[in-house]
């Protein structure tokens, strides 16, 4: 029983980083209908920003989360503005293309820079606690604890104020938002900054959890989290979660049964199999095609 | 010779009065050899339509520099049908003896050449011709070239009495090929349902899943990759393949089939409305396709002799995609051309060293950018058109 109750907790905390990534996708694919393959590689820059930041000056934790989502926030939007935006009217093919040029020149310039992988310092004293055989460190808390935040941040930024509104609105239907005279291009960048910022920090909670950074996390963690945001249906926040915590717990739980090479086979076979039996995800709804 | 050749080309250029322009593929006495006469001549209506409007609307969104409706090129231009067969035996001829006459280095990167050529033609039938979108065509390469290595390495020792391997090695990359083929049905099987985004997806999962799955079966190596393929893969062999590939390609895309994956490309509800059965032409395309790749797959294996799961990665079903859009969409010429020109420009690039694949990416991204089409995109050389 402490067994499964400890596995749990592991499941929460890696659930909890894929959703904070699957958001971010989300986000996107919700105001632009485009699958925006390059957020993976944001959320591995996001860790290697805050290794270079710790390098440097050695930053609490909340001071360095701030600056790395912020910076990696910027570049999102300067992504969009470079890459995206030319290409908004093209067809769908084109935006999947760029998305994953975008993705492997981000990665294989940090391949460039950084070939090794290198070593993630500690931000702050680990301590660890027990409870009737359980351990949850405090690391695993501050995990949890700062991405439910900023989860309960980004639904209350989406569902209570005027900015949320607005990228409701511009999901759905974005030609409308720009007649009512709302700068569509402004809030779309933001939402992208927005995406890139939320995946920079689960870069840097991830970096924290597992302290090794390498450019390929990218794609090793990046497209995990995208695979959680498909199968609960992407553009939609909620199945986003969902759709995480499904996949944390489904890793959590081959790893513990199954050699861990079997990793990635059994999630990419889940998402195959969901997509089988739900072609558009858990949550997500068919789009309506006009004739 | 050249006269010979000269004369022939005047005399097929009087036959054929037709200009190459794009919408004469979807010329109605042409459609008559092929199917029911009514459904055919239905979806070449709305197809030529719609895809004037396509061209149109990339270029009108995109503010492209030249319009897609070019004047026509005239006659001189054309290859004739004989011409072309007389070019392919003198390629056949060149391929041995180029060999003979040049370095290593020359040979290798012709034979690289010729693999992604077959590569890129049978990605531009799924991604330009039926104009869906696969990441996935790294994980036929990948089943090809592991199917073809296990019967070299492992089944063919078995076999009490030798062969030659002229005889077999044909057969190894069929085989690889064949098996590419069965695992492309199930990715058909999906593309039923879904379109779009959410077949790219499945396709890239699927990659993953054949990639960690190599990983995982120790029979072929695992991660550590599998050892000791000969070095069958030679110029003629490569040659051989990329010719037959073109040939059948070329057939396929005027042929009822290609017909309707061009329909399904304009518009699948109208297509499948038409009387297209756009089941049948979507199984058939992914066969066919994941049949070529596996094929290049084989060839692949046998040429650097060492294939491990990681050099079928992402990013080699991005280099793949690179030459389609580089060459041209829905286009066989383009194909060739891209994968020409992506083969000579990596080599180029070479001593950029890690760098080189930051270009390749960027590359990708500044074309879908500036010129979505690529070359050659929906245009075609007469040599791989069919005789009216």
């Amino acid at each position: 029983m402490d067994y499964i109750i400890q596995q749990v907790i592991n499941a929460i905390q890696l659930g909890s980083i894929y959703g904070l990534i699957a958001l971010g996708y989300s986000l996107v694919y919700g105001v632009l209908s485009m699958m925006n393959f390059a957020h993976g590689d944001l959320f591995m820059l996001g860790a290697f920003f805050c290794l270079l930041l710790e390098k440097i000056i050695p930053l609490p934790l909340w001071l360095a989360l701030l600056l790395t989502m912020l910076v990696i926030g910027c570049l999102g939007a300067l992504l969009e503005r470079l890459a995206y935006r030319p290409i908004r009217h093209a067809p769908k093919v084109s935006a999947i293309i760029t998305s994953l040029g975008c993705g492997l020149i981000l990665e294989n310039i940090t391949l460039a820079m950084s070939p090794y992988p290198r070593h993630m310092p500690t931000l702050f004293q680990n301590s660890i606690f027990h409870f009737h055989g359980i351990t949850i460190s405090s690391l695993q808390i501050i995990v949890i604890g700062i991405s439910l935040l900023l989860m309960i941040l980004l639904d209350v930024m989406i569902r209570c104020t005027t900015l949320g509104m607005v990228i409701r609105a511009l999901a759905w239907n974005r030609l409308m938002v720009s007649l009512l005279g709302i700068p569509a291009n402004r809030i779309i960048s933001f939402t992208f900054a927005l995406g890139a910022a939320l995946g920079a920090a689960a870069g840097l909670l991830y970096a924290l959890t597992y302290p090794v950074v390498s450019s390929s996390m990218g794609i090793a963690i990046g497209w995990k989290a995208f695979i959680a945001a498909v199968i609960g249906g992407i553009g939609n926040m909620r199945g986003a979660l969902l759709g995480a915590f499904i996949l944390g717990s489904t890793e959590v739980m081959s790893i513990t049964m199954l050699p861990s090479t079997y990793r990635d086979l059994i999630a990419y076979s889940l998402l195959l199999i969901i997509l089988i039996f739900k072609p558009y995800g858990i949550l997500g709804e068919p789009p309506t095609q006009k004739i | 010779m050249i006269r010979l050749l000269d004369e022939f080309r005047c005399h097929f250029a009087m036959l054929r009065k037709h200009t190459i322009g794009l919408t004469r593929i979807f010329h109605t006495d042409h459609l008559r050899r092929s199917g029911s006469q009514m459904d055919t001549a239905l979806i070449s209506k709305s197809s030529s339509g719609s895809m004037d409007s396509y061209s149109r609307r990339q270029t009108s969104s995109l503010a492209l520099p030249h319009q897609p409706s070019r004047p026509p090129r005239h006659d001189q231009y054309e290859i004739s049908g004989l011409t072309s067969f007389y070019l392919v035996v003198l390629g056949g001829c060149s391929s041995f003896v180029i060999p003979e006459l040049c370095s290593n280095y020359i040979t290798c990167i012709l034979i690289t050449l010729a693999i992604n050529a077959i590569l890129c033609v049978s990605l531009n039938l799924i991604n330009g011709y039926m104009g869906e979108f696969s990441v996935g065509h790294a994980a036929f390469m990948a089943i090809g070239a592991y199917g073809s290595a296990i019967i070299t390495v492992k089944i063919l020792p078995l076999i009490p009495f030798s062969l030659s391997s002229f005889l077999t090695f044909p057969l190894m990359v069929v085989a690889g090929g064949l098996l590419a083929a069965l695992v492309g049905i199930p990715l058909a099987l999906l593309s039923f349902k879904t379109r779009g985004d959410y077949l790219a997806i499945i396709t890239l999962a699927f990659l993953m899943i054949v990639k960690s799955a190599l990983e995982n079966i120790s029979y072929v190596g695992g991660p550590r990759g599998f050892l000791g393929i000969p070095p069958l893969t030679t110029l003629p062999w490569v040659y051989f393949w990329a010719v037959v590939t073109f040939w059948i390609m070329r057939h396929f895309i005027h042929s009822k089939w290609g017909r309707s994956i061009i329909a399904i490309r304009e518009d699948e509800i109208a297509a499948e409305a038409m009387g297209v059965s756009t089941r049948s032409a979507k199984m058939m395309t992914f066969v066919i396709s994941s049949f070529f790749a596996g094929i290049a797959g084989g060839l692949f294996a046998h040429q650097i002799q060492f294939i491990n799961p990681s050099s079928f990665d992402i990013l080699r079903s991005t280099n793949i995609l690179v030459m389609v859009y580089l060459g041209g969409v829905a286009s066989l010429s383009g194909s060739l051309v891209g994968a020409g020109v992506f083969t000579i420009l990596y080599q180029i690039l070479q001593p950029l060293g890690v760098w080189r694949m930051v270009t390749m990416p960027l590359l990708l991204v500044l074309l879908m950018i500036f010129r979505p089409r690529g070359i050659m995109g929906y245009q075609e050389w007469s040599c791989f058109k069919l005789k009216e």
